[in-house]
């Protein structure tokens, strides 16, 4: 007995030899050069980064599958217990959909028979890989994916990954086997934008929250809640015409899009590769759409 | 008191890795996805309050390294800049290291009062270094949700925690 009370005893005084106060100054200071290092070099950490998550990849894989089935059992249960509404607006939606699609077909071929007369140049076919989410942070300084596919399933820096409902954000990292997905809420990201209805272009920027900010927009411009906002493909960062979201609120110093993705839902993502040339000599050169991160350096 | 035999040994070793242990596989699993409607935008800081209960508790068998360590797998693994979450950890853990005479022994709502103290300073350290890093200022609300969400599950971990000190550390 009395040797664990020592022992106690022992632990609970202050452990501040020399040696560790120099160990702790020195490791403070490895923490502020590695900060001054990614910003100097931000290849080589970018190379160390996808170094880990391919190494971590198959752990985080596994990891998610179970919790993918916790979030399954958890929407069964949800939409047990709502099924009476949910059955009705779905017959609703359904007969609504069914209108707008054969109007969609109309439209469809009046635009072929269109396009054909003006000989429109094609916009380009895209290739897509989609992969399983296996991280996300989640925290309140970046907002960013990973994602179980890298270079050998055809990821490459650029790319724009988008789900069925919309744009989820673009490659910023692409290891082996592993990718990392800057999300459009993300502090840093920056797209080019075109609003639907009145062909405004603007930038639309993230702020780590749920919303997204449309910047440098035209001082006239006439904008209403509800507007779609879409890609412009502008500058060759993202194809044109992805949906974004939609306009949310109209104030006078910002104007909000809530984007249509649903961020808890995301299990599956798909990346797009329309083999853009990007804005850079030496990707156009490569023919793909390799971006550089950070936003100095002019790419949004 | 290292024992002598290679079974002892090996039974010393496991446990001692063990507040190590569970601050990497918090970090691991603070990155993975939970798919849960509420937690889905910002999920809390698990490894830090891991870093808090052994930097009081047990500092002997987290040292330094491992807590900057802890920090920089999660720096790579979530996306921030390389060397802040270290520089959190490591100041966490020196702070509360400075302040272990006072809360040693203690009962549990002053270590939980202690975190709601330690946990927004950590934040605004995070902030600042971020913004710094960036070159904007981070929005702070997702960040005051964080902390709030942080102290509030605190007693969810502190729990578990004590269970395993006294259960697998008692003897080592």
């Amino acid at each position: 007995m009395r040797s664990i009370r020592g022992r106690a005893l022992l632990q609970a005084l202050p452990l501040k030899s020399a040696a560790q106060r120099s160990a702790f100054a020195l490791l403070v200071g490895l923490a502020i050069s590695l900060m001054i290092v990614s910003q100097v070099e931000p290849r080589t950490v970018e190379r160390l980064r996808t170094g880990i998550t391919d190494v971590t990849a198959p752990v985080l894989g596994f990891f998610s599958r179970p919790a993918a089935s916790v979030a399954e059992v958890a929407d069964e249960i949800d939409s047990i217990m709502a099924v009476h509404a949910e059955n009705e607006r779905l017959q609703e939606e359904n007969s609504r959909l069914l209108r707008w699609q054969s109007l969609a077909s109309q439209l469809g071929s009046e635009n072929e028979a269109l396009r054909a007369m003006l000989k429109v140049v094609p916009d380009p076919q895209a290739h897509f890989v989609t992969a399983r989410v296996i991280g996300d942070a989640g925290g309140p300084f970046v907002r960013t994916l990973l994602v179980a596919a890298g270079e050998q399933q055809g990821v490459r820096k650029g790319q724009a990954v988008v789900t069925a409902e919309g744009l989820v954000g673009r490659v910023v990292e692409a290891g082996t086997s592993s990718g990392r997905i800057l999300l459009v809420t993300d502090l840093n990201s920056r797209i080019p934008v075109v609003i639907s209805g009145s062909r405004q272009r603007a930038i639309l920027a993230g702020n780590n929250t749920g919303s997204l900010r449309l910047e440098f927009l035209a001082v006239d411009a006439r904008l209403g809640i509800g507007d779609r906002v879409v890609t412009s493909g502008e500058g060759g960062a993202f194809p044109p015409g992805l949906p974004i979201g939609r306009i949310s609120r109209v104030g006078e110093d910002a104007v909000l899009v809530e984007p249509w993705v649903k961020w808890g839902r995301l299990e599956f993502v798909t990346v797009l590769d329309y083999s853009l040339p990007g804005i850079l000599p030496a990707t156009r050169r490569a023919g793909r759409a390799h971006m550089i991160n950070s936003p100095i350096e002019g790419a949004p | 008191m290292i024992p002598a035999g290679w079974v002892e040994r090996t039974d010393f070793t496991a446990r001692s890795l063990l507040p190590f242990a569970t601050v990497l596989l918090l970090v691991v699993v603070s990155v993975v996805p939970w798919h849960l409607p509420g937690l889905a935008p910002i999920t809390p800081a698990f490894s830090l309050m891991a870093v808090y209960y052994w930097a009081i508790y047990r500092p002997d068998k987290l040292p330094y390294a491992a807590t900057f360590a802890a920090g920089l797998l999660q720096d790579l693994l979530s996306g921030g800049p390389l060397g802040m979450m270290a520089l959190v950890f490591l100041c966490v853990h020196g702070v509360v290291g400075s302040q272990r005479t006072f809360l040693h022994g203690k009962p549990f709502r002053v270590v939980w009062w202690g975190f709601s103290l330690v946990a927004p300073g950590a934040a605004a350290l995070g902030w600042i270094v971020a913004s710094a890093y960036y070159g904007l200022l981070v929005p702070p609300l997702p960040l005051i949700v964080y902390v709030v969400l942080t102290v509030l599950l605190y007693p969810l971990l502190g729990f578990v925690f004590t269970k395993l000190h006294n259960g697998i550390l008692a003897r080592v």
